[in-house]
């Protein structure tokens, strides 16, 4: 069926795959009206598209070093592009995001602008000087640039410190998704998750990885989309959901004048189980201070510039002119998914609180309510929960309470949709944890053993020993996080809003000056990133122990203090010390043209 | 000045532009979010929420494809562009 090379046939390979996807969700449609039993789809759904990532990650097996890091510096851009998208929206986009501004509305979606506008950084700052480079990780460019052990040493420190944070959020949210669809206990679930997660990256590293992204990107675009679209036509609300809901946003609006936000009485918000939280924010109007959104938006963008996960899917592409273009490609299908999100919390909020739409619940009698299938199906998984608290016997706006995730994970079924559709919600946001795992997993694990083993501990290495030194550090580095993350220390979404900050606060200056200012040297690039880290995780832990912080800087945007300390530090000690060498300044010069050879070799 | 130095004025120039337009669409708008969301925006959505649902996200998406085309053809310009295509 297919034949010549494989990055040739790249359309229609996945083609074929995505046809072969639709068709398996058509399937399992006429498998529920036969009487598959839900239970039985959602093992379905999980276990038909890991198998695939599975095969893709073994098909995709390699021994060479730049197939292994960079998988060949082949990966054509839209492909690329895809490949970030999925790599970049993780189980937090796909599960939390709709659920953050359904709750807290305009100053939640900052990490809408913030999430999507750094990517203008990565474009016009890094991407395409980086790729001119020819690093396999983002220490190798640290560690060139400015030379010397001590500064690539440190930037695998503040790699892994924020990559770290971040992955076992995501291996957390593999073992939700995998303990709810294989009725698993969480503790093992997580193991589950992280056996598929090296499934994909262990024989192929970069190449397995970008693969099985693009296959994961097609599944939780699908998953994502096609509800959004079949609840808005259900409701009514209007054939293409973003451009027609602004009736439902105003609707919404008048619904919240005429019920009020009650503030509840921290007695009876003891009954209300952890995590769940009412309506208590307008939805559509600014509800946040300026200082208070464009900060948080200005901490993700400088984040997204400095998370090396990301960064290094562009070392991948063939040429500087490819990564450019990536970068637009990437934020294209970023933004297929971002910009349905907000609309599928209007879908969601107004179908719950519209007591004119058969779905509202709010105005009806407390029994009945507790009464409807769906609402005894997501209590009793503790995502949802109602309580008479004055006792008139009619539910009100703020007698409601739902989990973040209840407004992706159960929205369908509030609407009314086949179990299918949930089954297929459960593979997209498996999908996209898995592929944001795998990607930060694997930072971690290139940085370490290029980056630490091979060049500085043992740089005669051969390539098959440098090779199985990267796997072994892929498992211990996914054991860790998974066993970290079945301990549930933390949240989903602070811990991935911090690995921003920390990147940020380590990576962000210490980048973009070593492009753009010939004259920062080693021991600037040292004090930048040692004081920017040290800064930024004192901040965090001085307001997490009752400090009153200043400047509005809170514990989810303390990287704007550590970047800022990272800056002078970085201009300060540059300026008091001796400019780069000749051959430093020349290789800056040549790092700014896209023509000729890359400054390091192809296999170094 | 050296070819390259031309090069490298014109690729900064191409990036204060760049930047600045991203500077109003990511922060600038949002010092007044209250004013504007009493406009009526796009497809009747009040616009400082147009923005950041769909607005802001869409801009970046144009900027840096515009921003690619620009710099490949300073690239070329000065024959500083790669040989062969992607």
């Amino acid at each position: 069926m297919i034949k010549g090379n494989f990055i040739d046939n790249l359309p229609k390979v996945y083609g074929i795959y995505t046809g072969g996807f639709l068709a398996f969700i058509i399937i399992m449609s006429i498998g529920e009206q036969m009487g598959m039993t839900a239970k039985v789809i959602g093992i379905c759904f999980v276990a038909f598209t890991v198998a695939i990532y599975a095969i893709i990650g073994y098909l995709s097996r390699t021994a060479q070093a730049d197939a292994y890091y960079v998988a060949g510096r082949q990966v054509p851009t839209v492909f690329n592009g895809m490949a970030t998208a999925a790599d970049w929206m993780s189980g937090a986009s796909f599960v939390a995001m709709a659920g953050g501004i359904y709750f807290k509305g305009y100053g939640y979606m900052a990490l809408l602008v913030g999430w999507t506008g750094g990517y203008v950084l990565v474009a016009s700052l890094l991407a395409p000087y980086l790729r001119k480079f020819g690093c396999y990780t983002v220490p190798d460019f640290i560690g060139t640039r400015y030379g010397g052990n001590l500064t690539r040493f440190l930037a695998v420190v503040v790699l892994t410190v924020a990559s770290f944070t971040y992955v076992t959020a995501q291996i957390n949210a593999t073992g939700t998704i995998a303990s709810v669809a294989l009725d698993i206990p969480f503790q093992y679930a997580v193991y589950v998750g992280l056996i598929s997660i090296l499934l994909c990256s262990m024989l192929g590293g970069m190449r397995g990885v970008t693969w099985t992204q693009v296959a994961q990107y097609i599944v939780l675009i699908v998953a994502y989309l096609l509800p959004v679209f079949w609840i808005s036509n259900k409701m009514g609300a209007g054939f293409f959901p973003h451009f027609m809901l602004a009736d439902e946003v105003s609707r919404i609006a008048e619904l919240e004048a005429q019920f009020g936000f009650v503030k509840n009485s921290a007695e009876n918000l003891k009954e209300v189980p952890k995590g769940l939280a009412g309506i208590t924010k307008a939805h559509s109007a600014v509800n946040a201070t300026p200082w208070a959104f464009i900060s948080l938006a200005l901490a993700m963008m400088m984040g997204t510039a400095s998370l090396p996960h990301v960064m290094m899917r562009y070392f991948t592409t063939p040429s500087v002119k490819a990564a450019r273009k990536s970068v637009g490609w990437s934020l294209f299908f970023i933004f297929l998914l971002y910009s349905s999100a907000p609309m599928l919390a209007t879908l969601s909020k107004l179908s719950l609180i519209d007591p004119s739409l058969p779905t509202g619940i709010i105005g009806k009698s407390i029994s009945e309510v507790q009464a409807i299938d769906w609402y005894q199906n997501w209590n009793s998984a503790n995502l949802m929960f109602v309580s008479d608290f004055n006792g008139n016997g009619t539910l009100e706006l703020n007698e409601f309470f739902m989990g973040g995730k209840a407004v992706v994970l159960a929205t369908p079924e509030i609407a009314g949709l086949p179990y299918v559709i949930s089954g297929l919600v459960a593979a997209g946001g498996m999908a996209a944890a898995m592929s944001t795992a795998d990607g930060l997993i694997l930072a971690i694990a290139n940085a370490i053993s290029h980056d630490v083993y091979y060049k500085i501990i043992d740089p005669k290495a051969e390539t098959a020993k440098r090779l199985i030194v990267a796997r072994v550090l892929l498992v211990v580095i996914g054991f860790a996080g998974a066993t970290i993350a079945a301990m549930e220390i933390q949240g989903i979404l602070g811990s991935v809003i911090w690995a921003f900050d920390f990147a940020m606060s380590g990576l962000f200056f210490p980048l973009v000056l070593g492009v753009w200012w010939k004259r920062a040297n080693k021991e600037g690039a040292v004090a930048g990133m040692a004081l920017g880290l040290i800064s930024g995780a004192g901040y965090l832990i001085w307001v997490r122990n009752g400090g009153s912080g200043f400047l509005g800087i809170t514990q989810l945007t303390f990287g704007i203090f550590g970047s800022a300390v990272s800056l002078v530090a970085m201009v300060v000690v540059s300026l008091i010390t001796s400019a780069p060498s000749a051959a430093t300044q020349r290789m800056v010069d040549e790092v700014r043209v896209p023509a000729g050879k890359s400054i390091l070799g192809k296999q170094h | 000045m050296s070819k390259q130095e031309q090069h490298w004025e014109k690729s900064k120039g191409l990036l204060m532009v760049t930047l600045a337009i991203w500077f109003v669409f990511s922060i600038g708008i949002f010092l007044f979010g209250a004013e504007m969301n009493e406009v009526t925006g796009p497809f009747g959505y009040p616009l400082t929420y147009w923005f950041t649902c769909q607005g802001s996200l869409g801009i970046f998406v144009i900027l840096i494809f515009w921003f690619a085309n620009r710099q490949e053809k300073i690239d070329e310009e000065f024959g500083f562009s790669e040989r062969g295509d992607d």
